[in-house]
């Protein structure tokens, strides 16, 4: 039982971690009676829909609501004036920094311009979904028309045209005298770039672009609220942390936490894009203008018009490296679009754009603009899916002039234990070496790649690095001895995909039952201490780190209990492997557990933590693919991905994040963009037009996890949830370079994309 | 809805799960709309509500359908068996225990729509192929695990269904 040494950690030691339990809300799950954030009736309920804004940029002139508050069954409309006005405080964007509270209420109800196609103006509560939906379309608005700003280059040279008045260049803390649309310039640099570069025999300088994309989960966005007479708010919804939601919602309606209580729902996907509030306050402020409950869900263009996507992207980089294969120098130049309010993952970006090598002279430059789109949000890896993409396809260019395998390439530059990070620190121990030499290990690699009968199809072959920081911060947890030597586990965490499992695993390793023996449950924010959302990859480690420690409070508690039993110190009491003894005395778990109810001692083992050493990882990944010369299609052949997880706790889902994140990634390099028309209007927003991966259009993803512990968490534990995005589009791009010899620098590489290359390179 | 007595509204009966049911529903209203708002049977989610996701499928008269796109005055007669209609008291069905063993779910939202969908496809097709598998799941999206363990999920399912 009990902490083991990081450094002796092995999968094999363990009873319960590293095995393949059936998770505990599967059977729920399964069957269809997980009850999700749209799945929730209250009795007296009232039905809420938004009206959004049809144009990308335009100031409102007036607002006319009383058509829609005359039809029968309309019970209230709100628009911005029914929110308190907006101090000077911020607010956490949770993933993406944080945001003045100001945007923040200028983004859920538009006051004096929209800027977005889709930004909300008006919500409207009713007794019936029709109703609601008839109401909205009767509330009018006039609007004074301004030209739209669509990318990074038109918010540069924008002519005098601004999305928002005050905004001036932030250059790491100098602040421009002329309003635009850049918020800020950021800067990491170390060493010498010019003597980098010269005493380079090979750079290679190149532009790269990627679209705004959508996180995607299934489960539309959801709120339901009721405003109770003693002025205090109960909300249900799903998220990505309860405690988030509840912290905005109080921000934005100026109460105190403590008046608000918010239960998390099972939530259908996330990404990061669940880390946030869209509808709960609309919903919220319609209850308390009714004194009924209100729900409220998106529809999917909603979803896709006014949620936070990720940001679109124009990106430089400049790498130089000698004959032999080392870097020399590095420049990357990041252009985010922030979309119509300021804060953006332009920091993650930046920090994480070359950390797979080990350099002495580098500079990042990170610019963030406001466009006419939605305010971006965290999407899995936030930022470095973009940068990186930039990066290692700028890597594959290089070995490609120094005719160099790039897999040697990347482990000759390798970044390891003790280099410094663009951000400052030192690398703890990280896996990246052990990621490489497990693909260079793998059947995939040395699996020769044939190329096709068919004259027009060709094969190639492409590597990719990634790395994220991953995230620690506080987490709560609690377990309860029940009689019958079971443990009920309260754990802060939003559960998305198999951390009760991971986390009641880890409780139940400690105490040395079966993990069937613990049932784990994600409660409301008066029902668990303080916990962070489920983002930055850190609930297996953080709420798994809270309950290790709740479990020895459990322990503490139980030999002090026992102790009094058998009227012996609790200094001669010992636990080990499920068993109590004490002077030839001993006790199982199970026994224990009756004993202690018997002699009334109750046992509550409760910690909350805030672990600071989460333990970057790395993923490296192989991918064949197929180009079809005639058509530009690129079909996926065959795919393998290993990412560090230090100790893989739960590893059938350890695998499931790596294959999700791989062909989230695969959409992203592939097909997946917001179409936006002259005016500003998306024009692609549903799931047929926005095109995400289906089973068809992929192999199995083959998985290798690589097991390098984390000195930072007594299991060994690293988050391994995100990394696995940000490789795709760099390896795809390289493996099409192997293919037909075109180097795609845009993303998504779609087919009429790439039968232009194609063409233009001679057919 | 369910509550109120809806002008313009029509009475439909159709056997849902095996039980008879009569629901009055107005001729807007979507199959999908009646089983989680009228008959409280939230199995089926709604992702997209225009048949691009799956995740609100349903079998209708041995057909697997959007329940989305479906108008509930159409299944006037019809037999529909939903994600709620899949486990019997004797327990889970064997695919409900080939997704939860093969770890084919992870936020779970579109898992009732591929279960539906699998359970059609295992009707029509006992030993399905990867490619056919892939090809009738292509209706189904799902973000969390790129599909590798639930096609594996479908093919364990059906070896077992062939056994038993």
């Amino acid at each position: 039982m009990a902490t083991r040494t990081p450094e002796l950690v092995k999968s094999g030691d363990f009873n319960v971690i590293g095995k393949r339990p059936i998770r505990h809300d599967g059977v729920d799950k399964v069957t269809g009676r997980a009850a999700y954030g749209a799945d929730i009736f209250l009795p007296g309920m009232l039905y809420g829909k938004v009206l959004r804004s049809p144009h990308a940029h335009a100031t409102i002139m007036s607002i006319d609501t009383s058509k829609a508050e005359a039809i029968p069954g309309v019970h209230a409309v709100v628009t911005y004036t029914d929110l308190p006005e907006p101090g000077e405080g911020m607010t956490e964007l949770n993933e993406s920094g944080e945001q003045a509270t100001y945007f923040k209420a200028y983004n859920m109800l538009a006051r004096e311009k929209v800027l977005y196609d889709g930004h909300a103006i008006a919500a409207v509560a009713a007794t019936d979904p029709h109703i609601a939906e008839d109401a909205v379309r009767r509330i009018e608005v006039e609007y004074e028309h301004h030209p739209p700003i669509m990318n990074s280059q038109q918010a540069i040279d924008s002519n005098g045209v601004l999305l928002l008045p005050d905004i001036f260049t932030d250059t790491e803390g100098e602040i421009d005298a002329a309003p635009s649309n850049i918020t800020k310039h950021v800067i990491y640099e170390e060493g010498d770039i010019e003597a980098g570069f010269a005493a380079a025999d090979v750079v290679v300088d190149n532009e790269y672009e990627t679209a705004t994309v959508h996180q995607g989960y299934i489960e539309t966005h959801n709120a339901t609220a009721r405003w109770h007479e003693d002025g205090t708010l109960e909300v249900w919804c799903s998220s990505q942390g309860q405690f988030g939601i509840r912290q905005e919602l109080s921000d934005l309606l100026q109460m105190p936490v403590s008046r608000i209580k918010v239960t998390p729902m099972e939530i259908g996907g996330g990404f990061g894009g669940k880390t946030t509030i869209y509808i709960e306050i609309l919903a919220a402020l319609l209850s308390k203008k009714t004194d009924r409950p209100v729900k409220m869900t998106m529809d999917r263009a909603e979803v896709l018009k006014a949620t936070g996507p990720t940001p679109g992207t124009w990106e430089k980089a400049k790498i130089g490296a000698t004959k032999d294969g080392k870097i020399t120098a590095a420049h990357v130049t990041l252009y985010f679009e922030a979309g119509a309010f300021p804060g953006s993952p332009l920091a993650p970006g930046c920090m994480t754009a070359l950390s797979p090598y080990s350099l002495k002279n580098f500079r990042i430059d990170g610019y963030e603009v406001l466009v006419n789109k939605p305010h971006s949000h965290a999407y899995r890896a936030p930022g470095s899916t973009m940068s990186e993409f930039a990066v290692e396809t700028a890597v594959d260019e290089i070995c490609e002039t120094l005719d160099m395998d790039p897999l040697k390439f990347r482990l000759l530059n390798a970044s390891k234990e003790g280099d410094l990070r663009v951000d400052g620190p030192p690398f703890t121990r990280v896996g990246n070496i052990e990621c490489l030499e497990n693909i260079e290990n793998s059947d995939h690699w040395r699996t020769r790649l044939e190329q096709s009968k068919e004259p027009h199809l060709k094969r190639g072959r492409g590597i990719a690095s990634g790395f994220w920081m991953n995230g620690g911060g506080m987490s709560s947890a609690q377990g309860r001895l029940n009689p019958d030597g079971t443990v009920t586990l309260l754990e802060g965490s939003v559960d998305i995909g198999g951390t009760r499992t991971s986390v009641a695993m880890q409780l139940a390793e400690v105490l040395g039952i079966p993990v069937e023996d613990v049932n784990p449950i994600v409660p409301d924010t008066d029902s668990i201490g303080y916990t962070g959302v489920t983002g930055g990859s850190r609930v297996t480690y953080a709420t798994g780190y809270a309950a290790h420690e709740a479990a020895h409070d459990m322990i503490r508690q139980m030999i002090d209990g026992i102790a009094g039993y058998w009227d012996a110190q609790p200094s001669d009491v010992h636990f080990e492997d499920g068993q109590f003894s004490s002077d030839g005395k001993s006790l199982s778990f199970k026994k224990a557990a009756k004993i202690l109810d018997d002699e009334d001692v109750g046992i509550l083992g409760t910690a909350s933590v805030a672990p600071s050493q989460p333990g970057s990882t790395f993923s490296v990944q192989v991918a064949d693919v197929e180009v079809d010369t005639e058509t530009g299609k690129v079909q996926i052949l065959r795919y393998t991905g290993t990412q560090d997880a230090g100790i893989a706790i739960y590893p059938p889902y350890v695998e499931g994040q790596l294959q999700g994140g791989i062909v989230q990634g695969i959409g992203w390099a592939l097909n997946e963009e917001y179409f936006y028309d002259q005016d500003g209007r998306l024009r692609n927003a549903s799931l047929l037009d926005y095109r995400m991966p289906t089973a068809l259009d992929l192999p199995m993803i083959e998985t290798i996890i690589t097991e390098v512990p984390n000195p930072g968490h007594p299991y060994g534990v690293r988050g391994v949830g995100e990394v696995s995005i940000i490789p795709p589009p760099a390896a795809i791009s390289n493996a099409i370079h192997d293919a037909v010899g075109v180097r795609m620098r845009e993303l998504p590489m779609s087919p009429p994309k790439v039968q232009k290359a194609i063409a233009a390179n001679g057919g | 809805m369910a509550t109120k007595l809806i002008s313009g509204a029509t009475l439909v009966t159709s056997v849902i799960n095996g039980d008879e049911i009569t629901f009055q529903c107005e001729p807007r209203d979507s199959l999908l709309d009646v089983l989680r708002e009228t008959l409280n049977l939230t199995g089926a989610k709604e992702g997209c509500n225009n048949g691009n996701c799956g995740a609100c499928n349903v079998i209708m008269d041995g057909t697997l359908v959007n329940s989305c796109c479906v108008l509930a005055v159409e299944t006037e007669g019809s037999r529909i068996s939903t994600i709620e209609g899949i486990a019997t008291a004797d327990g889970l069905h064997p695919i409900q225990t080939a997704y939860l063993e093969n770890a084919a779910l992870q936020c779970g939202v579109c898992t009732p729509g591929f279960i539906v969908s699998t359970k059609a496809l295992l009707d029509k097709n006992p030993s399905p192929t990867e490619h056919e598998i892939r090809f009738w799941l292509a209706g189904n999206l799902c973000r969390c695990t790129g599909y590798d363990k639930i096609v594996r999920a479908v093919q364990d399912a059906a070896e077992k269904m062939q056994e038993a």
